[in-house]
């Protein structure tokens, strides 16, 4: 519609007379000619952000395929990572970033959500744009000051408090294990810290979605603040605040420095939340700048093509869980 | 209503209270460490001096914060042109195309992926072929990270300006890319400073992408085509260092970082607030 608009424009300046509408012309001519080449450049940026996208799956895929083909399936199942004697198994980092992310989960789903019904349900609007300004800047705090803030406070906060736990219950293996502090605790809390702004800004917006009426008909049923809180306004969003927790988890998996620098980088498997484990990030950022045996380096391309995989599978769901909720709101 | 259903409502309310003061203490207690243990080692030398060998006390990180602004403005300067022009794409020209749909999917999952891989796949991508570790390898894995980001943010910067505008431009015969870029750029060049802003502070303070492609240097940098120290990387590399001198000047590498990242945000903030002011 619009390049039929400019075709049909009149020059300002157009003079009368057989020379100045060939004029015109060579500069309508002009003006089509430029606008057909702005579009394909841009077109072409377009194109770029999809490369982009072809560019990490061949890249990851074709460095990755030595270790794929080697051990196939048994990758992920096998727990011996041993450089020295070329026998690669991810089994333990996957362990260590499920864990890690779902512990990080544990803490910081209830946090969110708790920041996100006050901001929404209970502040006045004074207090609620200087939270949300807080929320902002712990989100925009580089990781590697997450990490630094880890080795020099957390780890050692957590390093004290160990005895405590052994102490009063020390019976549970979750607790046992010398007092090392660099821990797989130490990770979950660092990652819950970090992942709180994304899940509560995010399930904020969904609870923003809820319908004032709905509040309203709760409240004029005789529902006190937090029965409608807990029956209205939480179940209505469901999906969005399912969203907002997944795409937490996606960062949570995928979180690099903080956790290396907290989690004691050790490829083991116990149940202990004292003990140093290691996350497939944390391995590639260790180990990857050392490898030189191909087969190591194609190991740890494998790695990071699963954590790919696994972290965009994450991103498409909840992608997909909010755009349905938008429809539904469309609909209402 | 009865006692115990008027407790629980007082009970409950307050956990949501609590919650927001748990999740601040971290917050408090970064700040005051960053700025209790950066002020300690942050002096001139800090900021002129490159890095003295190991024992030796004093030395700086000059090169590292040097480093930091030649590698995030390289970044930038591949990365913004290239995410400007697909979000014109996709407000402009191809709005309502199944090409943009997929693109703008792919921008959005993209945002998700962890930065460590977009790492090793520009170590795969530009190390290799180039032999070395460089600046421009780490801007490359910066400009990955930044490109899908900005697009989108360009796009809904676009999208906010009104239909009529740019027809009022088209009926005054321009042709319609002198009305992009003249017209629906300039208007919405507001919202896409800042969106260029937040990108560029959250790739300078990553450090992932930048461990195998910028790797780093005790030295000043030898062209783009060699290893360039970063701050983020100086600050990784001192904070899990054994020696209390280089932890000391790891918190303050990461005090100065949050003032650049945090400092230059405000300036354009108010740049383009003063501007807005100007015009109108």
């Amino acid at each position: 519609m619009m390049q039929q608009l400019h075709k049909g424009h009149l020059g300002r300046d157009s003079s009368p007379g057989a020379q100045g509408e060939h004029k015109q012309d060579k500069r309508m001519l002009a003006a089509t000619i430029q606008d057909r080449a702005f579009k394909h450049i841009s077109l072409l940026a377009a194109l770029a952000v999809l490369a982009l996208v072809v560019v990490i799956v061949y890249q990851l895929t074709t460095n990755a395929w030595e270790a794929i083909s080697r051990y196939r399936l048994g990758f992920v199942l096998s727990s011996v990572w041993d450089p020295v004697f070329h026998d690669y198994g991810a089994l333990p980092f996957v362990f260590g970033t499920v864990v890690s992310s779902l512990l990080a989960l544990l803490i910081a789903v209830p946090l969110s959500l708790g920041v996100a019904i006050f901001l929404s349900e209970i502040a006045t609007a004074k207090l609620r744009r200087p939270i949300i300004f807080l929320v902002e800047v712990l989100a925009s705090i580089p990781s590697v000051i997450y990490g630094l803030w880890g080795i020099f406070v957390l780890v050692p906060l957590v390093r004290q408090s160990q005895p405590f736990f052994q102490r009063w219950f020390g019976f549970l293996p979750i607790f046992q294990g010398p007092p090392f502090g660099y821990s797989l605790l130490a990770a979950a809390i660092i990652l819950a810290i970090m992942i709180i702004p994304t899940i509560t800004s995010l399930s904020r917006d969904a609870l923003a979605a809820v319908p004032n009426h709905q509040r309203e008909a709760s409240y004029a049923l005789g529902a006190s603040h937090w029965e409608t809180i807990k029956n209205v306004v939480l179940p209505y969003n469901k999906s969005g605040i399912i969203a907002a927790v997944m795409l937490g988890l996606g960062r949570a998996l995928g979180e690099t420095m903080a956790v290396t620098m907290v989690i004691g980088n050790m490829p083991q498997i116990s149940a202990s939340l004292f003990m140093p484990a290691q996350t497939m990030a944390s391995l590639i950022a260790n180990e990857f700048g050392e490898a030189v045996s191909p087969l190591h380096v194609s190991a740890l391309m494998e790695i990071g093509l699963l954590l790919f995989l696994v972290t965009l599978l994450i991103n498409v769901l909840a992608k997909f869980l909010t755009t349905r909720t938008k429809h539904k709101g469309v609909q209402k | 209503m009865n006692k115990r259903r008027k407790l629980t409502d007082k009970l409950m309310t307050i956990l949501p209270i609590l919650s927001v003061l748990i999740t601040i203490l971290p917050l408090i207690s970064i700040s005051v460490y960053l700025v209790y243990k950066g002020v300690q080692y942050l002096n001139v030398q800090f900021l002129t001096e490159l890095p003295k060998p190991v024992g030796q006390p004093g030395g700086g990180m000059a090169n590292s914060i040097v480093g930091s602004g030649i590698v995030v403005g390289l970044a930038g300067l591949i990365g913004v042109p290239i995410a400007v022009l697909a979000g014109i794409y996709l407000a402009e020209y191809g709005r309502k195309t199944k090409l943009a749909a997929v693109v703008r999917f792919f921008a959005d999952v993209l945002q998700g992926v962890p930065s460590i891989v977009i790492g090793i796949v520009a170590y795969a991508v530009v190390v290799i072929p180039m032999g070395s570790f460089s600046a421009v390898a780490g801007a490359a894995a910066l400009a990955m990270m930044l490109i899908p980001f900005l697009t989108r943010t360009t796009e809904e910067a676009l999208l906010t300006v009104p239909q009529d505008v740019k027809e009022a431009g088209l009926a005054l015969g321009q042709p319609q890319w002198r009305v992009v870029l003249g017209i629906v750029l300039r208007s919405a060049r507001g919202p896409i400073m800042t969106g260029v802003m937040l990108g560029i502070a959250r790739i300078a303070g990553e450090t992932a992408p930048l461990l195998f492609t910028a790797l780093n240097n005790r030295f000043w940098h030898n062209g783009l085509n060699g290893p360039i120290s970063t701050l983020t990387v100086q600050i990784y590399n001192y904070a899990i260092s054994p020696f209390t001198d280089w932890n000391g000047q790891a918190w303050s590498g990461a005090l100065v970082l949050v003032l650049l990242v945090t400092g230059l945000n405000i300036l354009v903030r108010t740049l383009a607030r003063s501007r807005y002011s100007e015009r109108s």
